[in-house]
């Protein structure tokens, strides 16, 4: 079968979809589940620090995470430090943040506060267990870190209820490995599809309190802060794809038989 | 201006995408062009958001005699310069000390951490449903996850031992290895082909929405 056919065949699974949604239902996994029952139990004035370990290349999957998180964490009255170590993420975090916290009504600097961009990896995750004023000097506006409100009373992890990395790459790892073991921070993470396998370890033993794995973990964070937005939407037009790909699947080894069978 | 922005993200999109045709000058501008951005980005905050506030300002301040503790960035600047021997066949064996902080501080901050991380606390996570199963606090379903986890770690670990031939019990267990390594790698697989779909519904949502106007 020509290639081509194949990607026709997926651009119409997934553009039908699209022009005549269907709703499909959406049940909640273990990992989603555990990191909103943790955010739903912190105290209001908690403060939880967001990483946003990504770029525009695995925007589909984080973004609608992202703006999940911060929806729950804005109505519960959870106070969020965002940051990234990705470079080509810092505007889209900052997007993110300013767009939602418009959208609930949070105030910069004393809900919500968006630190920026540093480089250095796994020096930016040990210099804030010692300060986090120390890293970044001031925030992605420019305003001094110790003169922001909600800073005043944070120094370091010991202060911080929860981190949670929306990563595309390694980094949920490296917090583990730099900041869970040495600062005792406890972290959860949201991941891109490619890596969710890598989590459930972390997950089994308690070093990651939650996981939200991929646009499906999206749309279950989406169905229990009860707003559906684009995770709900695209998971629904993902099972469309999903169907047509294992019928291609079950297509090509009937295939495969037939003409092995012919040859013998 | 955004309406620029969103055709000149469309028309890249459908160049990245005219790959799927075949190799192409539109696809390849697109790339290019993709990478150098990317680059280009990321050099200048790098250096905006490292290099400046953490050696170039301190440093200022040290000269202008503001305040004389970033005299001490002079040290890992210096230190840091030293990369630059390798573009001098003579000094090039100055390179090796920077590279060797490097590696010093990044095994000495790394091996405790990983043991512990990736190696007690694992372990630790295989066994524990033991004793929960020995106390009698583990459903049945549970105790079955137990059983399985501690089978899966011993058939996989045992395929990768290649001090003792392959035979008899050991080339059995190894099998069950391989049958726990191909369920994980399917599971892995199928994990990979939900994101890139969803990297594929994203951008025709924004073809189609932001761009076409055709969905709201």
């Amino acid at each position: 079968m020509n290639r081509r056919i194949v990607f026709i065949l997926v651009a119409l699974a997934v553009i039908i979809p699209m022009l005549l949604p269907v709703s499909l239902p959406v049940s909640v996994s273990e990992p989603t589940q555990q990191l909103y029952d943790y955010i739903t139990a912190l105290p209001a004035g908690s403060t939880i620090m967001l990483a946003f370990d990504y770029g525009p290349a695995s925007l589909a999957e984080l973004n609608p995470m992202a703006r999940a998180v911060l929806r729950q964490c804005f109505d519960r009255d959870v106070r969020v430090i965002g940051f990234t170590l990705a470079a080509d993420g810092t505007t889209l975090a900052s997007t993110i943040m300013r767009e939602v916290a418009e959208e609930k009504g949070a105030v910069d600097g004393e809900d919500y506060v968006f630190l920026g961009f540093r480089p250095g990896g796994t020096q930016v995750m040990l210099g804030m267990g010692n300060s986090i004023s120390s890293v970044f000097e001031t925030d992605y506006s420019g305003n001094t870190t110790t003169e922001i409100p909600m800073m005043k009373e944070i120094t370091s992890y010991d202060e911080i209820a929860l981190l949670i990395d929306l990563a595309s790459g390694s980094t949920t790892e490296l917090w583990i490995i730099y900041t869970n073991v040495r600062y005792d921070l406890q972290i959860a993470a949201g991941v891109t599809g490619v890596i969710i396998s890598q989590m459930y370890p972390y997950l089994q033993t308690g070093q990651l309190v939650g996981l939200i794995p991929g646009i499906l973990g999206a749309a279950q964070y989406e169905r229990l802060i009860d707003v559906p937005a684009k995770g709900m939407l695209w998971i629904n037009i993902e099972s469309f794809v999903h169907l047509l790909i294992v019928l291609l699947v079950v297509i090509g080894n009937i295939i495969f038989f037939n003409q092995r069978r012919r040859e013998e | 201006m955004e309406l620029f922005g969103i055709w000149v993200a469309a028309l890249l999109t459908l160049c990245i995408y005219s790959f799927l045709y075949q190799d192409n000058p539109f696809y390849r501008f697109a790339e290019h062009l993709f990478v150098g951005i990317s680059v280009g980005y990321g050099i200048v905050l790098s250096i905006h958001q490292g290099l400046v506030p953490f050696a170039l300002k301190p440093l200022w301040a040290a000269l202008t005699g503001e305040s004389l503790s970033g005299l001490v960035k002079l040290i890992p600047i210096g230190v840091g310069l030293l990369f630059f021997a390798r573009l001098s066949p003579q000094h090039v064996w100055l390179i090796r000390y920077p590279i060797a902080i490097l590696i010093g501080f990044g095994a000495g901050i790394a091996i405790p951490n990983v043991l512990r991380a990736n190696i007690f606390e694992q372990t630790r996570g295989t066994i524990e449903p033991f004793a929960a199963m020995h106390a009698g606090t583990l459903s049945g379903f549970g105790v079955l996850e137990a059983i399985l986890m501690v089978a899966g770690v011993v058939c996989t670990l045992t395929y990768f031992f290649f001090s003792v031939e392959h035979r008899g019990p050991v080339k059995w267990l190894s099998k069950v290895g391989i049958a726990f390594l191909m369920i994980g790698f399917g599971s892995a697989f199928g994990n990979t082909v939900m994101g890139r779909v969803a990297l594929l519904i994203q951008r025709v949502d924004f073809l189609l929405g932001d761009w076409l106007n055709l969905i709201s």
